[in-house]
């Protein structure tokens, strides 16, 4: 098995038995990445000297048996829509495709502290609006369990990476379901903590009321100890909070015993796919087998998450993306009569047609007259969504749902069709909207070979109870160890 | 809820400071127009007795002392400027001096 292949703990413990050194697991990434980084196109900038830099860095901090984190000498892709200093972090769009950030966001911060190194950043949809990565400025990336198909979005860089092992484990983050839907469709594992659990300081703002980083890894552990590395109360994110953070390792029990899982009825009506239906209540039966008791319930009104998100984040980032207007960052427009037009010129020509879209949507959900129609009104939709899961967890410690309606669909399938992409996002945005922790496990394989997400949601700050339930049902199968074939699909 | 117009998409074009031309006009109205009849779904809710959620933490004006720290250079902010002037972001005229 080549070290590429490996997970961030597996790896972990070879470095510190100096058994292999940080620097020539980085040049396994970068060999990996000759391989097959044409086909899959997951990143946006490598970042290789830097990488070797800090891979001898935590070379040096091995060989003095120093205390090393668990991250040390790991090779991490970072999706770009986090500021990395002195590195270009683009959003995936044209009105930032010269910006390099002065500062590091926290997140960064924090992986540098632990000695992680830095592969590169990776593709992702615009201003993290889509669910295809197809609205990215700059490339296609292609899933690399079938090349003709979408990665999902818009964390899609960041899924694709871990899935074709051309990184350990990678950032997201999500608004609406940006980790938990292209873990899915990508076979790996991807987390969306609590809003509020993960620093925001240095994410180029999209929707504030919903943003969140989270992990992309290989397996369940490996989610654990990057969580680990990433959470606590930043005095420069105000939305940060002071809550204790558990040792998210000391979670990874297998053993479910007792443990109530509900099971919503409405994620399981029409428009689901039959075979992840059957795949998701294969998955469901196995915990059941496992000692949990499946309990079902109702969450009536998520058929409203989407229209009601489609609201909010809009009208939230019509506001954030204001600021880019050509005067302190990025792109600005070659000629203008005068500030207003240069303002126009520039934004219309910097940004792509979905984030138009979106600023347009937004605009018109906050503009005069229609403001209570609109934007108040989808807030207290939000409130009866989020009742909705306040109510379940009186009675059940975690819910079990698909992911996504549908395993990954052809490049290019849906761009015709807004509000079909948007639809996308129907299992994701419930819990999105409720703050709540979810993660995203894979759970087999369709029978045209595309994999399948588990996902499982908790109580704002429960992410223990994820953990160990995710942890309990990966050990107890094997679809985590199933790896794409990128030769052999290319070659079909 | 309303639906939205040709004219209503050039006014709210103009908020947002976008330009588009004839036939983006054309299409945003009619791409908007199905979003938001999608999203008149919301209607069917009953919510006058109901509290908006701007999000989900019950934290509310949260304060830091106000000490003065040391921010980044001037240097390194402007680094990214399209157009700088003796230590100034550079714009287009604003005040016509006719």
């Amino acid at each position: 098995m080549s070290l590429y292949q490996l997970t961030a703990h597996e790896l972990h413990d070879k470095l510190k038995a100096r058994e292999i050194t940080a620097v020539e697991l980085t040049e396994s990434i970068y060999e990996r990445i000759e391989e097959v980084e044409t086909q899959v196109k997951g990143y946006l900038t490598l970042t290789k000297e830097i990488a070797l830099e800090q891979a001898n860095a935590a070379d040096i901090g091995f060989q003095n048996g120093d205390e090393i984190p668990p991250l040390a000498g790991i090779p991490i892709a970072i999706k770009d829509v986090i500021c990395t200093k002195g590195v270009r972090t683009t959003c995936a769009s044209k009105i930032l495709s010269n910006f390099v950030p002065p500062y590091d966001a926290t997140v960064m911060t924090k992986l540098h502290q632990q000695g992680a190194v830095m592969v590169g950043k990776t593709n992702m949809d615009e201003f993290a609006m889509g669910s295809s990565t197809e609205n990215s400025a700059y490339q296609i990336t292609h899933n690399p369990w079938d090349l003709d198909t979408i990665p999902g979005g818009s964390s899609g860089g960041s899924a694709a990476v871990v899935a074709a092992d051309t990184a350990i484990c990678s950032l997201g983050s999500d608004t609406g379901g940006s980790i938990r839907q292209p873990a899915a469709l990508c076979g790996v594992v991807g987390m969306k903590p609590t809003y509020g659990r993960i620093s925001r300081y240095g994410l180029i703002a999209f929707a504030s009321s919903l943003d969140q980083i989270g992990p992309f890894t290989k397996d369940v552990t490996d989610c654990a100890l990057v969580l680990n590395a990433l959470c606590g109360k930043d005095e420069m994110d105000s939305t940060s909070v002071d809550m204790p953070i558990p040792n998210f390792t000391q979670s990874l029990i297998n053993d479910i015993q007792g443990l109530k899982i509900g099971v919503p009825k409405e994620y399981f009506t029409e428009g689901l796919d039959t075979e992840v239906a059957d795949k998701i209540q294969d998955a469901i039966a196995k915990l059941e087998s496992l000692g949990a008791s499946v309990i079902d319930i109702s969450l009536p009104h998520t058929e409203y998450a989407i229209a009601t998100y489609y609201i909010i984040a809009p009208a939230e980032a019509s506001a954030n993306l204001a600021r880019y207007d050509g005067v302190r960052y990025g792109y600005r427009t070659e000629e203008s009569e005068d500030l207003i037009n240069m303002y126009k010129k520039t934004r219309s020509e910097g940004f792509g047609e979905e984030v138009k879209r979106r600023i347009m949507l937004g605009t018109f959900a906050l503009s005069a007259g229609y403001q209570d129609a609109y934007y108040k009104k989808a807030q207290k939709a939000r409130t009866l969504i989020k009742s909705d899961f306040d109510a379940a967890f009186e009675k059940v410690d975690v819910i079990a749902t698909p992911t996504s309606p549908t395993p990954a669909f052809k490049i290019g399938e849906r761009t015709a069709d807004p509000l079909q992409m948007y639809l996308c996002d129907v299992m994701t945005t419930p819990a999105s909207h409720a703050g709540l922790p979810g993660i995203s496990v894979p759970c087999g394989l369709v029978n045209s070979g595309l994999p399948v997400g588990l996902q499982l949601l908790a109580a704002p700050f429960n992410e223990e109870a994820l953990f160990r339930v995710a942890y309990t049902y990966e050990q107890n199968t094997e679809h985590h160890l199933l790896k794409p074939n990128i030769s052999n699909v290319n070659d079909k | 809820m309303a639906t939205i117009t040709t004219e209503g998409v050039s006014h709210v074009a103009n908020l947002a400071r976008l330009e588009f031309n004839k036939e983006e006009t054309k299409d945003f109205t009619e791409q908007l127009a199905r979003i938001l009849d999608y999203i008149g779904k919301l209607n069917e809710l009953e919510t006058d007795d109901v509290q908006p959620t701007s999000h989900i933490h019950p934290l509310q004006n949260i304060t830091k002392p106000d000490v003065v720290k040391t921010s980044l250079p001037r240097d390194a902010v402007l680094a990214n400027a399209p157009e700088e002037e003796e230590g100034y972001f550079g714009v287009p005229r604003v005040i016509d001096t006719d």
